[in-house]
């Protein structure tokens, strides 16, 4: 049997698996909604392994994101940030870049020089800016994120002035209460989280350098283009980006 | 453990809250505390404080008030011991360190005002804490908004003297608070009865001066490479001075530093080889708060110091013990305690000049600047923290907190993730 490098990456929204192999090539990659427990998710995550073929035993395995603790299989426990940095040096093929990864439930923004983490920010307990902040609006709007994403393009004129994901989305319920178009309800909403990650974006002078999206939302494509805008910089997203941090879980098992 | 229910049902104490109180803390410090290994033996005497914390001291306090004594409640760095000490008096500390009093201080007091108050007021009106009970008289200052008006609710409920702290060091601010020190003097002098005399300030300056030496020894241990006292117990050797009785805190602490020096000639180290070395700056830890502490060394880290009211802002400086006449003596107290660098102040460089200085003494990994929530004046300061020690090449990790547990994982994270980076 072969042996591979198995990175875990339970968030709090999704449980991401990346398998990369001796040679570093990306074998195999899944997704899966975390659930209510992290221990099952584990558990599914080992027999999906054991169905490819691929021994948990005979491989080396890094668990990262907020459940890391929970994947009793995993020889170490490594923070999303260093994952998500490593997984993004990776992805780019680059080793200067600033990567933003919004979260389900935090937001970090992580500046690496020289191949090292340098530097990062991460939001507090506040879910404004995080992907959880974009679910709720959308399960208001009965939206899938991605769909809100979307309409948000055709959309404008409308603010949302709540941080707070409770007040906001009061505040999306009057906006529909009052008639407000659906696309600029969308349109706000989006506007809301890309403010927030360049305010936190503001803490490490980002802008002049190669900037990486990481996360769940590298797939809503208006989202990274608002945020390239406001950041006055190509904000670059790749179709693997939500990987990003098993992949770097896997490259530390290595 | 001796039985004190009669003392605190004497104190008028709220017993069936105080019990839930006393439930907890045990094992609270059996998970921070007992949990470690090779502990310094000395840290034996600090064990059996804290485990009749509300106990031994009060009983003690209450003895010398039969006597005649007065015990004077202090909360901030500030407030010169030397006063009441020269008057026959005690101090002891007063802040709140448990989320348990938080609630009863919000009961009064709004939202934002940071932990530290709230539980401080709640412990005194809710009658859980024995120190809050016994003390004559408390003795605020004017360091934040916030201190200020909560001195005019629990005015109404003890005896209060505040002393008004000058905002700017100039040679004006510093003659200011060498008058608030005489008046205060005066105030001291009225409520115990007893005249303070050169020969009487110039013993108090001599005790709470060896006080501060034998402090300053253990930071001076902790410069080691070989680390020879976890981060978490010296902390908790600072917290208890506050309260004890100063000549055996000095007496203790300094058995304590021989053990640390010996260890280090040993070779003994708490930690193992490569554990990243992390000075903490800011807001105070007031007992029994140990979150940060325990966090961090239980993720790859040591603490190494404290640049904070309960680290190096407590011991630093000696007052000039030459000085013969009162006058002469009360500015050079008020010298010392000016010296003292508290965000309060504006401008305040020499705060930020001491974080690089301390980062670079103790030989740090990086710096955890830490900010307990609502304190709006260390986490504004934090802005130029942050930038002064980016700018001398120092990691640092600012961080807000309060004394809940709620963000314990998140901090983890961060912090784990600050030490992977160090890494």
């Amino acid at each position: 049997m072969r042996k591979y490098h198995i990175g875990i990456d339970i968030g709090s929204t999704c449980a991401k698996l990346a398998v990369l192999d001796e040679g570093q090539k990306l074998v195999l990659k899944s997704v899966q909604p975390t659930g209510w427990s992290s221990v099952d998710t584990a558990e599914s995550i080992r027999k999906k392994l054991q169905e490819e073929g691929i021994d948990v035993g005979q491989s080396s395995c890094v668990a990262t994101g907020y459940g890391r603790i929970s994947v009793p299989y995993a020889d170490k426990m490594i923070t999303e940030i260093t994952c998500h940095a490593r997984g993004a040096m990776w992805i780019h093929d680059a080793s200067e870049i600033v990567v933003i990864d919004i979260g389900g439930q935090d937001t970090k923004i992580i500046r690496i020089e020289d191949g090292r983490v340098k530097d990062f920010v991460m939001n507090d307990k506040c879910s404004a800016g995080t992907g959880r902040f974009l679910e709720v609006m959308a399960n208001t709007m009965a939206l899938r994120p991605d769909e809100l994403c979307e309409l948000a393009r055709r959309g404008g004129g409308t603010a949302i002035s709540s941080m707070c994901t409770v007040f906001a989305e009061s505040e999306v319920i009057s906006l529909i209460g009052r008639g407000e178009e659906k696309e600029n309800i969308a349109f706000a909403v989006v506007e809301s989280i890309v403010n927030k990650v360049v305010s936190q974006s503001s803490r490490l002078n980002v802008g002049k350098e190669r900037v990486c999206l990481t996360g769940g939302l590298c797939e809503c494509a208006y989202l990274w283009e608002t945020l390239s805008e406001k950041l006055g910089c190509e904000v670059q997203a790749a179709p693997d980006g939500r990987f990003a941090g098993a992949i770097g879980a896997a490259l530390s098992a290595g | 453990m001796a039985n004190y229910v009669e003392m605190w049902k004497e104190l008028g104490m709220d017993l069936e809250a105080h019990d839930a109180l006393c439930a907890v803390l045990p094992t609270a410090f059996g998970d921070v505390y007992l949990s470690q290994e090779n502990r310094p033996e000395g840290m034996g005497f600090w064990d059996m404080v804290v485990a009749d914390i509300h106990g031994i001291r009060p009983a003690e306090l209450i003895e010398a008030q039969k006597k005649g004594q007065k015990v004077f409640g202090t909360f901030c760095v500030y407030v010169p011991d030397e006063v009441v000490i020269a008057a026959d008096g005690i101090v002891t500390g007063l802040c709140g360190g448990s989320q348990f009093w938080v609630p009863g201080g919000e009961k009064v007091l709004p939202k934002s005002v940071c932990p530290l108050i709230k539980a401080s007021v709640g412990a005194r009106l809710e009658r859980t804490c024995p120190f809050f009970r016994i003390a004559d008289m408390y003795v605020g200052e004017t360091t934040c908004d916030g201190k200020k008006k909560a001195w005019e609710i629990l005015g109404q409920d003890v005896p209060m003297h505040i002393m008004d702290m000058p905002q700017m060091k100039r040679p004006q601010d510093v003659k200011k608070w060498e008058d608030e020190i005489k008046e205060f003097a005066g105030v001291v002098e009225e409520f115990t009865g007893n005249q303070i005399t050169p020969e009487k300030l110039g013993e108090a300056i001599h005790i709470i001066n060896e006080k501060r030496k034998a402090l300053n020894r253990v930071y001076e241990a902790r410069k080691a490479r070989n680390i020879p006292i976890s981060g978490r117990d010296a902390l908790l050797v600072m917290q208890i001075a506050f309260f004890d009785d100063p000549v055996r805190c000095a007496q203790m602490t300094n058995k304590l530093a021989d053990e640390l020096e010996q260890r280090i000639a040993d070779g003994v180290s708490v930690f193992p080889a490569g554990t990243k070395r992390i000075l903490l700056s800011g807001t105070p830890m007031a007992i029994p708060n140990w979150k940060l502490h325990q966090i961090i060394e239980t993720s790859g880290a040591e603490v190494v110091c404290e640049e904070s009211c309960t680290g190096t802002r407590y011991f630093e400086n000696l007052v000039d013990e030459t000085k013969t006449t009162l006058d002469e003596q009360y500015a050079a107290i008020a010298q010392r305690y000016m010296g003292v660098n508290c965000a309060c102040f504006t401008p305040n460089t020499g705060r930020v000049d001491d974080i690089v200085r301390l980062a670079k003494e103790y030989d740090v990994d990086g710096v955890i600047d830490v900010n307990l929530k609502f304190c709006c004046l260390y986490d504004t300061e934090g802005y130029t923290v942050e930038k002064a020690l980016k700018d001398a090449g120092i990691p640092v990790l600012g961080i807000e907190t309060d004394y809940t547990d709620a963000d314990a994982e998140q901090l983890r994270t961060r912090i784990e993730a600050f030490v992977e980076m160090l890494g």
